[in-house]
């Protein structure tokens, strides 16, 4: 009972929080309506006892992700009147796409072909074991069964960074600094001068 | 107690509210792309609920993987964002016909 009115609770935040990501007037409201949002389920997914991605979320989403959207929200200097525009032109269509696409997903949740109350029965059977202790059982499995897709996440993570740097990476001119590659490709005729000239008579004697 | 149709009922408004806001902030590529972390963020509460109510870790582990991935999508996306703007001066979507398509 009690999660119940939890869920409903959390859940009407979360929903609030996403309608107002896509409706405020100013980016930087839409990023920290999203950080509530990302914090929201978190604690729905710690409900259903996932603990381990419920404190993920927060540490990488909140802690990373909404921070850099927030940096770059922040550092662009957007005209936010110009971006505006056409939001009540595109609203009804909008709305008409959310509400067909939910009317869908409720379709096939509400169909009885799908048997959803038979799983509530068998909530948690399995899970439950191993004193309940999640971010073991994730480790073992994500450690063994999933070891080279967990590599091949961190492949990606790398190549996420090395991607970014590279895009913004921005040479400024005037500054110094060594090219290597222009070093080893010199050739000799290029920095030395051969100059012929009379040698010197020694008039001592 | 919970059901894991009232996860499932959630997971589909969060990813009605996002699909509606691709549609709504058109313009504005910084909202696009937080619409984008929204249906991800419901198609996580999706194998979150499945993974809990079938009692099978597997669907955590795809969890994570999605994670990563949209860690990695919002960063590039972000990173792609700022040279655009420095750029163009805009990050108005309407704007971007650099390509001519």
């Amino acid at each position: 009972m009690i999660e119940k009115v939890i869920f409903y609770v959390f859940a009407a935040i979360l929903l609030l929080a996403a309608t107002l990501v896509i409706t405020a007037r100013n980016p930087v409201h839409s990023a920290l309506s999203l950080v509530l949002a990302f914090f929201t389920s978190a604690a729905l997914w710690l409900l259903v006892e996932a603990e381990f991605l419920g404190i993920a979320l927060v540490l990488v989403y909140v802690g990373a992700v909404m921070v850099l959207f927030l940096f770059v929200v922040m550092m662009l200097d957007i005209n936010v009147a110009v971006l505006r525009e056409g939001f009540a032109r595109y609203l009804p269509l909008g709305a008409l796409v959310g509400v067909v696409m939910l009317l869908e997903m409720l379709l096939v949740i509400g169909a009885s072909q799908v048997d959803l109350p038979g799983f509530a029965g068998e909530a948690a059977g399995s899970l439950g074991e191993d004193g309940g202790n999640n971010i073991r059982m994730l480790g073992s499995v994500l450690y063994t069964v999933y070891v080279y897709p967990f590599e091949l996440a961190a492949i990606v993570l790398l190549l996420a960074m090395i991607a970014a740097i590279m895009l913004t990476h921005r040479r400024r001119g005037g500054t110094k600094h060594q090219d290597i590659s222009a070093q080893v490709r010199t050739r000799k005729e290029d920095r030395l001068r051969m100059v012929r000239m009379p040698s010197e008579r020694n008039n001592d004697s | 107690m919970l059901a894991l149709s009232d996860y499932l009922i959630l997971s589909a408004l969060l990813f009605s509210i996002g699909m509606a806001g691709i549609f709504l902030n058109r313009k504005n590529a910084i909202v696009l792309l937080m619409s984008i972390e929204l249906i991800l963020l419901a198609v996580n509460f999706n194998f979150i609920a499945f993974s809990h109510f079938l009692g099978d870790i597997h669907g955590q582990v795809f969890v994570f993987f999605i994670l990563t991935v949209a860690a990695a999508e919002s960063a590039i996306g972000l990173a792609i964002l700022v040279v655009l703007f420095r750029n163009r001066r805009t990050i108005n979507v309407g704007d971007l016909d650099m390509m001519k398509g």
